[in-house]
């Protein structure tokens, strides 16, 4: 292929995320590279490059554990981590793969167990030394977490949110209000996808009256620890043209595949900067897409906690600068409204497991585009934008687009 | 032989009559650092020298926690502080925890926080930020 060519995703899947006590960490890697396989109508044996991710994984080879069930073919494979941007990092390396020219087929499969997993962060917290002794980067006698602000995930991005209201002149409690509002938004729409963790609605008054876990999100407000896996297999423009007109038909174009790192922001390394690289990220998106925010007829954001999805509208773009609490307010992120997102039920309800949200976010978006979402299926659309971050911090913005 | 008495939470933190933070700040651009430096994260750099911060900021954020790792007492009030310029992430103390009485932009001071006594007899010392208006009362 040129190096200027199209990227495609010919075959996409994921696996129900949620409980799935009789499976390991491989059968859901394999159920989805398998479906995903069969959903682009090729092989294990015509795949030439692998990226796989699993953030738990403890061997660091869980591409070529995968393959010992599905093919063991002798081909490349990649194996990534990039915290919840795992997945998107392993399919950006295959779509890297296609671009150079030097395969003609990948495979990106992200996979995690993280059913009754605790709070991300913090950890659990060691006893102090029977002496004190400075030890690590700041000479700590004693671990930090609680002493010093905290770790723990819901409490980082409950900063990042209110940190955002406060800048728009609200005030913790009016904050709050604005992020339950996402919450009941996100929870309401994963009553239509059945490959959702949960999928019941709450009210505004249940999920501010759930438990607290990090004012200013409550229980119903975190992202949900799940099960899954999904995978998508891409090719180039070129390639597409020799495979038959279902195949074709039901392509969906990679019109931008981004992913940044965090560069240095004064504050970022005690307070991560979770912004200026999703910003960076979409501008360059919207740039290989050649499209504005205004074009895109869903979203699928990395709400991994409700005070998140707040500050990404913004660093997205799809509002004024500053607007994205009238944003909420105005409804217009509801699957009604004039740019829905997360209307798989976002991690909230759907689920998180860690390095499948990456692809299944694309998954999503490509069930849309493909005009095979069923009852959730937002009508017509043609254009989706799926983000991922992964605090550390990785962030993935993947602009697609149904075939002509 | 002489012992110390008192050692500090982590090393950035300087005890004494008049507790502060020290930061590790780039000669060759000016960013700040609390941790041992390799070289600057912001312009590669490797030449530092060490400045003292303020020991009063304002609140820029906080949440406060609930659930937290085992161990940890709950609940409390985890702030990021501006001090001068040069952010701080600490607890916020001798407040009480809930929202009502919080207050984006709130005036606040260091105060050092026993941690606890080693084996030796000495003393950990951290630190966090309590509220301006009310270290007056």
């Amino acid at each position: 292929m040129s190096i200027s060519d199209d990227v495609w995703i010919i075959g996409i899947n994921m696996t129900r995320f949620g409980k799935h006590p009789d499976s390991d960490l491989i059968d859901l890697a394999a159920r989805a590279a398998l479906g995903a396989l069969a959903d682009s109508g090729r092989t294990m044996r015509e795949m030439d490059v692998l990226a796989a991710g699993s953030v738990m994984d403890q061997t660091g080879v869980v591409g070529q554990t995968l393959q010992k069930q599905i093919g063991q073919t002798g081909i490349p494979v990649f194996n990534v981590t990039n915290a919840c941007a795992t997945g998107a990092t392993a399919l950006r390396t295959v779509i890297m793969a296609i671009k150079s020219g030097e395969a003609k087929f990948g495979l990106a499969v992200g996979t995690e167990k993280l059913s009754g997993r605790g709070m991300l962060g913090g950890g659990s917290r060691a006893k102090d030394d029977d002496i004190w002794e400075a030890r690590g980067r700041l000479g700590a006698v004693a671990p930090i977490d609680g002493r010093l602000g905290t770790d723990v995930r819901p409490g980082l991005f409950g900063q990042i949110g209110l940190e955002y209201a406060a800048q728009q002149g609200l005030d913790a409690l009016e904050a709050f209000d604005v992020f339950a509002r996402i919450s009941e938004k996100n929870h309401a729409h994963s009553t239509l996808n059945p490959l959702s963790t949960y999928q019941k609605r709450f009210t505004l008054d249940e999920i501010k009256n759930d438990i607290m876990i990090s004012f200013p999100n409550t229980r119903a407000m975190c992202s949900a620890n799940s099960d899954g896996a999904a995978a998508a297999v891409v090719t180039s423009g070129e390639v597409l043209k020799t495979l038959p007109l279902e195949v074709q038909r039901r392509a969906v174009k990679v019109s931008a595949s981004v992913l940044r790192s965090d560069p240095w922001t004064e504050g970022n390394q005690v307070f991560p900067d979770i912004n200026t690289l999703t910003r960076d990220a979409a501008a360059l998106a919207y740039e290989q897409a050649g499209i504005g925010p205004k074009d895109l007829d869903l979203v699928e954001l990395h709400d991994c906690f409700a005070s998140a999805e707040l500050v990404h509208y913004d660093n997205l773009g799809l509002c004024e600068p500053g607007g994205a609490v009238d944003l909420v307010r105005s409804g217009a992120t509801w699957r009604d409204g004039t740019t829905p997102v997360n209307v798989s039920g976002g991690l909230q309800s759907k689920g998180h497991p860690i390095a499948a949200t990456g692809i299944a976010n694309i998954w999503e978006i490509c069930t849309h585009l493909r005009g095979e979402a069923g009852e959730r299926q937002i009508a017509g659309a043609k254009v989706g934008l799926a983000h991922v971050l992964g605090l550390g911090s990785a962030v993935g913005v993947h602009i697609l687009e149904r075939a002509a | 032989m002489e012992t110390a008495t008192q050692i500090p939470l982590v090393d950035y933190l300087v005890l004494g009559d008049e507790p502060h933070l020290v930061a590790n700040e780039c000669i060759q651009c000016g960013a700040r650092f609390f941790d041992r430096r390799n070289a600057c994260a912001s312009c590669s750099g490797t030449d530092f020298v060490q400045v003292s911060l303020s020991p009063t900021g304002t609140l820029r954020t906080f949440t406060i926690v609930a659930q937290a790792a085992p161990g940890v007492p709950v609940p409390f009030v985890a702030g990021i502080f501006d001090c001068d310029g040069t952010t701080v992430r600490a607890n916020l103390v001798n407040v009480a925890p809930d929202p009502r009485s919080i207050r984006f932009g709130m005036a606040a001071r260091l105060v050092p926080v026993p941690i606890g006594t080693d084996s030796h007899g000495t003393d950990a010392v951290g630190f966090a930020f309590e509220p301006l208006e009310e270290a007056h009362k």
